[in-house]
């Protein structure tokens, strides 16, 4: 590689690196999001040079219907569908990493044969890409309520996953050493099989894992592909690959570990769960009363009573598409000289962070939306809780040693120590984990509205401009 | 050889690099951060371009074709949808609170 090629490539990781480390506050983010976006153009330049401009037209054609399907459908997703962009975007770079190996472990093999190096490399990024595409479709139609809704689980799945990969394993060392395992199978045909069985195992990983931990899944793969890319850099000698792959690598990996404990989730717990311990049969729910509010009684209780209030948004808030509302709800409030506080759970949303973006999108300023450290300490002193199509992040269960339930080990918001605590929820339904939660039968102390996120909020609003 | 070892030793610094960039960012951002590092690794579109433009017969050059579409298209779809997420954090009129660090 020529000097002014490699030092392009240093210049754009340099912009990814910069680019990354501006993302760690609100303000400077999208400065950083531009600048490895420009990073990204001077190693697409840089790469112009190292393959001499050959095959433009083909590789401007196809970048061209790349970009323009890449624009189109970033310009009109919801943000609401984000989780699933997130996971669509990362299983084509993964499909590219496997399909980028294929094609060179070709040219090797017909050329100057294999080293030590590519046949480690090559088979190792045709499975890791392959798991990740394969891995982020089912994702994806997981999130989009497509298909696989739930934990989709079979007899033996774990053997069946342990003996495919072990496959795998057999196949890829059989097209490294030329067909000497299976000789019946060429090398090159051993990699396409090796491509084909990794998108299954990609597949019968991701369908046992229900919704609430998919985020993780998503950061997983995501990770995944990252790897897939770098060592890709290792096949093509290729030091910008390398760079860019391994920090999306490694940061994806971090990323996926933050996560996990915020859920309370070991990483095997999630991806390797005894899928027995799940299938205890439904929950027997006991009728107990509930204190049945309506809205004005809300309303006339946030007017009256309440100074601080608290409000802890769900994705039940996303999906009703009650966010405006919400945000006439605060104003409304702080009209009133009332406090208004978000607490918001890392994983409310579908992915963390994703409920701020949809709090965000509807202008309520960030610097109300606080994370569950530091909300937790507030609840003391605040007179009433807003819960809006959530459950389970507000259940107390999951701090319980003595229960063994989905959610146990979750960190969860203490909304029980306020004065009051107030759920907006179309009914008594447990949420995503299917636990029921206590509080709804305090009726001492919670107030259930039962229903629909955005009516429920609207008829907040107009109780409390229009006191009774 | 040489070449070798000065790869893996790239390998080992930028996988460090990422661990200590990503301990940084608050869980407010979480979601645009995995969006961003998302497309940041669609510069696997480099390695389909030196792909599609290495001497092969059809069904190679067809495997290249796709794999710089999906890269492109990660690209692209990955940086443009961050900017749109990050475009709706407004300037505060004061410093956010400082909020967990890693």
């Amino acid at each position: 590689m020529q000097a002014a090629t490699f030092l392009a490539y240093l210049a754009a990781a340099a912009l990814f690196i910069f680019g990354i480390r501006r993302l760690k506050a609100p303000e400077t983010a999208r400065s950083g999001n531009t600048i490895a976006a420009v990073g990204m153009v001077v190693a697409l330049v840089a790469t112009l040079f190292v393959i001499q401009f050959q095959a433009l037209l083909l590789i401007g054609v196809a970048i061209l219907l790349g970009a323009v399907v890449g624009a189109v459908s970033a310009q009109r997703v919801q943000m609401t569908a984000m989780p699933q962009m997130v996971a669509a975007y990362n299983g084509v770079g993964g499909g590219a990493a496997a399909l980028i190996a294929l094609s060179e472990f070709y040219h090797l093999s017909e050329g100057e044969g294999l080293g030590a190096v590519s046949g480690i490399t090559i088979p190792l990024t045709v499975l890791v890409g392959s798991v990740s595409f394969a891995g982020s479709v089912i994702a994806f139609m997981k999130l989009q309520e497509i298909a696989f809704s739930g934990s989709v689980t079979f007899p033996l799945q774990q053997v069946v996953n342990a003996l495919l990969f072990l496959g795998i394993l057999v196949l890829a060392a059989n097209a490294f050493l030329d067909g000497a395992i299976l000789p019946f199978l060429s090398p090159i045909a051993s990699v396409v099989v090796v491509l084909a069985a990794s998108l299954l195992l990609g597949v019968l990983l991701v369908i046992p894992i229900g919704g609430a931990d998919m985020p993780i899944v998503i950061s997983l793969l995501n990770a995944f592909t990252g790897l897939a890319a770098a060592a890709s850099g290792f096949v093509l000698d290729n030091y910008i690959l390398l760079i860019g792959g391994t920090i999306v690598g490694a940061s994806g990996t971090i990323l996926t570990r933050l996560m996990s404990g915020a859920l309370g989730r070991p990483l095997g717990k999630i991806l390797f769960a005894s899928i027995a311990a799940s299938g205890g049969g439904k929950q027997e729910r006991e009728e107990r009363p509930v204190n049945d509010a309506s809205a004005e009684a809300v309303g006339e209780y946030l007017s009256d009573e309440a100074q601080k209030i608290v409000i802890v948004p769900g994705y039940g808030l996303a999906v009703a598409q009650a966010q405006s509302v919400m945000r006439d709800l605060v104003e409304t409030l702080e009209s009133e000289g009332k406090t208004v506080l978000f607490g918001v759970h890392p994983v409310a949303g579908r992915m963390p962070g994703h409920m701020n973006v949809l709090l965000t999108e509807v202008g309520i300023s960030y610097e109300k939306l606080y994370d569950l450290e530091d909300i937790n300490p507030e609840f003391e002193d605040t007179d009433a809780v807003i819960i809006v199509g959530a459950n389970d992040v507000v259940n107390p269960v999951a701090g319980d040693p003595e229960q063994s339930t989905p959610i146990s080990g979750m960190p969860v918001l203490e909304v029980g120590k306020a004065s009051q605590v107030i759920f907006v929820k179309r009914s008594l339904s447990p949420g995503f984990a299917g636990v029921d939660n206590p509080l709804f039968y305090d009726t001492d102390k919670t107030m259930m509205l039962f229903s629909d996120a955005k009516q429920g909020l609207q008829e907040i609003v107009s109780s409390v401009r229009s006191p009774a | 050889m040489q070449e070798l070892l000065a790869q893996l030793a790239v390998f080992v610094i930028a996988a460090f690099l990422g661990f200590e960039l990503i301990s940084r960012v608050p869980n407010l951002l979480h979601t645009p951060l995995m969006s961003a590092t998302n497309a940041i690794h669609g510069v696997i579109l480099v390695g389909g371009m030196i792909t599609l433009a290495s001497d092969a017969n059809f069904a190679i050059k067809a495997v290249g074709f796709l794999a710089v579409f999906f890269g492109a298209l990660n690209v692209v779809g990955g940086f443009w949808v961050t900017n749109r997420m990050l475009g709706m954090f407004r300037p505060p009129v004061k410093r956010v609170k400082k909020r967990r660090e890693g």
